[in-house]
């Protein structure tokens, strides 16, 4: 069978449902796909603990940081498990780092922004993390089965993040008119880039992500999805989220919702966000100032790779 | 199992049996120059909640992986090995009609 006649029978393969594992031969189309959109997450989970990691110090009972330590530890050792992943489809752990801090490849929008008061953290961790699950369960279907089974533990742990984020915020809409006010003063600041943090609608006659489903579900469907279990959750709190079009169309079975800003989210994942450069600046401070633990633990890198 | 890996830099396969008697399943594996590292990256990525009752580290190179469809599925009638390939039901019915005997439901096999 030709290359040509091999990768035919692979994407029927993987359209109709089939799964990969990663010694099973590829085309590299695929490979680079699916290369590509797993550093991607990687690194989102790489770099999506820094907004939080600033809260860590101020958090504020001993609890509270403690889970917030433990959420942040999680996320990085989502980022251990997704470059494990990503290196078997061929690029080194050093080489997606290098190019993670060199601004070559992109994290996820919602991890250029401030987090200016303790509310951020309730909202990032109670909305982003839950806008975020829904894509990731969707990934447990993914055809290419390493990062499937992978994303069924990432799953079960985010949960745990949902319920800490939701608590913090139930506590602050609890309390004082002003800790009322920080709540729905992060949610008006945090509601563009969420509904910004799927992406555009994509067609599925193109997106190839889609149709060798490494992703099962569409940008919109899963916005959709997002929409439907969260915003009467949202509500039902007595706060208001910032977009006067967001209801729900009876007709047309669906959300209607002024339409996200995709300029800011191309700017923004590109490295233009608003804290996009200091982020990976801290980034690239802490792998120069620990590049002695890895010289010592693996060897100067370049000669490990005997 | 292909391991483009360097020996200063080795693939642990990672298992884990979640209850005592439980069987040991894949949980993905860690990258890792030696066994204690292995061992310590094992217990933080698949044991920090608890929800490990033991874990077996095995370095990727020493798994022997048979995923051949004309050895585990081929494509001949193994019916007979099998409870399902033995179809008894009317042939039963036959026989206790000739003994006599009433037909009744079975607690199946």
């Amino acid at each position: 069978m030709d290359d040509a006649a091999r990768a035919d029978t692979f994407y029927a393969h993987v359209s109709g449902g089939g799964k990969v594992e990663p010694d099973d031969w590829m085309p590299d189309d695929y490979r680079a796909a699916v290369l590509k959109f797993v550093e991607m997450h990687a690194n989102s989970e790489l770099m999506g603990v820094l907004p939080e990691r600033e809260w860590i110090l101020r958090a504020p009972t001993l609890r509270r940081k403690l889970a917030l330590t433990s959420k942040v530890q999680d996320e990085v050792g989502h980022a251990q498990l997704l470059y494990r992943v990503a290196e078997d489809l061929g690029k080194s752990r050093e080489q997606m780092l290098q190019d993670l801090i060199a601004g070559k490849t992109k994290f996820h929008n919602v991890f250029h922004y401030p987090t200016r008061s303790w509310a951020d953290v309730g909202i990032i961790a109670w909305l982003v993390d839950a806008a975020a699950i829904v894509s990731q369960q969707a990934l447990r279907d993914s055809s290419y089965a390493p990062y499937a089974r992978t994303m069924k533990k990432i799953c079960w742990e985010e949960s745990v993040h949902i319920m800490h984020g939701r608590d913090v915020v139930l506590t602050l809409m609890n309390g004082t008119d002003a800790q009322r006010a920080s709540v729905q003063d992060a949610l008006d600041r945090w509601w563009g880039p969420l509904m910004q943090m799927h992406g555009p609608p994509t067609n599925p006659e193109t997106d190839r992500d889609l149709i060798w489903k490494i992703k099962a579900k569409g940008n919109e469907q899963l916005r959709q999805e997002f929409l439907s279990i969260y915003v009467p959750r949202i509500r039902e709190l007595g706060l208001v989220i910032p977009d006067p079009a967001l209801a729900y169309d009876d007709e047309a079975g669906r959300w209607a919702y002024t339409e996200p800003d995709w300029d800011e989210l191309r700017s923004v994942v590109t490295g233009h966000g608003p804290k996009s450069q200091e982020r990976l600046e801290f980034r690239r401070d802490a792998r120069a100032t620990t590049q002695w633990v890895r010289d010592a633990i693996i060897g100067p890198v370049g000669t490990a790779a005997a | 199992m292909r391991d483009k890996a360097g020996p200063h830099d080795r693939v642990w396969e990672v298992f884990r049996q979640e209850a005592e008697g439980d069987p040991m399943i894949h949980g993905g594996s860690v990258k890792a120059p030696d066994e204690e590292l292995a061992t310590h990256y094992a217990r933080e990525f698949y044991g920090r909640r608890q929800e490990s009752q033991r874990l077996w580290i095995v370095p990727r190179d020493a798994i022997t992986e048979l995923d051949d469809p004309d050895l585990l599925k081929p494509p001949f009638d193994r019916s007979f090995k099998r409870p399902g390939g033995f179809l008894i039901k009317h042939k039963l019915e036959a026989a206790r009609e000739r003994a006599g005997s009433p037909q009744v439901d079975e607690v199946a096999e």
